[in-house]
């Protein structure tokens, strides 16, 4: 089980969540140069990190937030969990761990 | 090495069984080798066994980082199939159902390829269309396909719950009998048998741990046991396909995620085919030795542990009871998961990466094992002649950019809805 603490409801379940992806992507503008490309990239291609991994949950059964999570996709280990606006980052001792 | 047959096993059985030659080698990797491999699972060992027995292209190896077989095709539902909607998909899978049907006589070893069929259970009006058309679909590709209705299904399946008053309710299912299931390990063991007897040197415990380059040309690939000079290099490595591909410089529309697969304790014999639940996501079958296998939805986030979580098999077996009530008394021996390599349409990629002499065979999805020899088959071709087989021409990495996708169920870019 994951507990993944929703800044609205506390630790919950992984269960009452939704997994909405990498949370890296940005959607590109459009029209703009290398159009194609840019799409290519944010629709279809993906780092997969093996390690830290900055991810989209959604709390579907409880306050219906979108959320980041930092998780680890070795250990599965969650890291810190944020709004989706905010900047998640390990404590250096993560960081230096997944190398 | 020699071959197995029935005057070899009454030999041995005389002379109680003490002179068995080791299956393959264990050999030194060699300084350079004509096509390098990566990934010592079914599909590289099938590719291996395919390039030596069909194509000229020189020495060959495989560089496996733990032991042959110990990745996914030792860690699957064991189902073989080619029921697919799609043309691009439907002539590799179909390719891979002939090659199985003759698979151990091929190999000279059993894989206990048992075409027993595998029915999907529909169970609303809207299911029973989808389910026609693909077996329509099939049909037209000269895929065998059968539309079963509950009267039919009660008749060969007494298992299944035809309750006509239950949540979701059967409304028939499509068969394909010619498919069916086989024994995962030996799939391993036979092909790296196979492969071993042609000359391909199978080195295991040896990790890639990165690529020399010459421009767009791989000259070398580090490993924990040494630098190997490859002529040509094929990853076939599945759910660890983006650790490398990062490493090469380029990257792949996949995501690796964890599926579990579970084994009920042996009963007698209960489940006489595959069967698949449409309500939910469940599909079982009856080993040899008795055990229920069964598996359903990935755990649905990004993952690299070879472990799932409870909420799934909570879901899981609620979507078995449903169809199969009385396994809810059954003891639940084990259960595992796999690392697969989730592409974003849901279909495989078979094809050339975009460096020289560099080839992908990857995201596989749930699909790997059944693909095992037809991708091998396949995979060996588009080594061997710089490019694909109409087999495998659609499985490409460009489909993504040209946007001839193959998505199966029509679910969009969201590797967990695959």
């Amino acid at each position: 089980m994951l507990m993944i603490d929703c800044p609205f409801c506390g630790p919950r379940s992984h269960d009452e969540f939704s997994y909405e992806g990498d949370a890296t992507k940005e959607r590109p503008a459009i029209g703009g140069d290398g159009d194609m490309a840019a799409h290519l990239d944010y629709v279809y291609m993906r780092d997969n990190p093996r390690g830290l991994h900055v991810e989209y949950w959604q709390h579907v059964n409880g306050c219906r937030a979108y959320l980041k999570v930092l998780r680890d996709t070795v250990s599965h280990q969650i890291i810190a969990t944020g709004l989706p606006d905010a900047e998640l980052t390990a404590p250096l001792a993560e960081q230096e761990g997944e190398g | 090495m020699s071959r197995y047959s029935i005057w070899k096993l009454i030999g041995q059985a005389l002379r109680g069984h003490q002179d068995w030659s080791p299956a393959w080698r264990n050999p030194e990797p060699a300084r350079h080798y004509d096509v390098v491999i990566v990934g010592g699972g079914g599909h590289g060992l099938a590719t291996a066994f395919y390039l030596a027995k069909h194509h000229q292209v020189g020495r060959i190896a495989v560089l496996e980082k733990g032991w042959l077989g110990g990745g996914n095709i030792g860690r699957n539902t064991t189902i073989v199939r080619s029921n697919y909607l799609l043309p691009g998909n439907s002539k590799m899978y179909e390719k891979s159902l002939k090659l199985w049907h003759q698979l151990s006589q091929e190999l000279n070893f059993n894989v206990m390829f048992s075409a027993r069929g595998v029915l999907n259970l529909a169970h609303s009006d809207a299911q029973v269309d989808a389910h026609v058309r693909r077996g329509n679909s099939m049909r037209l590709q000269g895929i065998d396909a059968e539309w079963m209705t509950p009267a039919d299904i009660a008749r060969e399946m007494p298992c299944i719950n035809l309750d006509p008053n239950m949540r979701f309710p059967v409304f028939g299912g499509l068969m394909q009998r010619r498919a069916g299931n086989a024994r995962h390990d030996a799939v391993a063991w036979g092909f790296a048998r196979g492969a071993d007897m042609m000359g391909v040197d199978l080195i295991q415990n040896c990790e890639v741990t990165g690529f020399r380059r010459n421009g767009g040309e791989v000259t070398a690939v580090e490993t924990t046991r040494g630098v190997i000079e490859c002529g040509k290099l094929a990853l076939a490595v599945a759910g660890s396909t983006t650790t490398l591909t990062e490493k090469l410089g380029f990257k792949v529309p996949i995501e690796s995620h964890v599926l579990q697969a579970f084994v009920s304790e042996s009963v007698k014999p209960l489940v006489n085919h595959v069967v698949t639940y449409g309500a939910g996501h469940f599909y079982i079958s009856q080993t040899n030795k008795g055990g229920l296998i069964f598996g359903g939805d990935l755990d649905k986030y990004n993952s690299y542990a070879q472990r799932g979580n409870l909420p799934l098999v909570d879901h899981v077996l609620s979507a078995g009871v449903a169809m199969v009530p009385q396994i809810s008394r059954l003891r639940m021996l084990r259960s595992w998961g796999g690392i697969m390599d989730m592409t974003m349409d849901g279909s495989p990629i078979i094809d050339k990466a975009p460096l020289d002499n560099v080839y992908l065979n990857c995201g596989w999805c749930y699909g790997g094992f059944k693909a095992t020899p037809g991708s091998g088959w396949c995979f060996a071709h588009t080594i061997a002649n710089d490019a694909p087989h109409p087999f495998n021409e659609e499985l490409s990495l460009r489909r993504f950019e040209t946007g001839y996708l193959l998505d199966e169920p029509g679910n969009g870019p969201t590797p967990k809805q695959h």
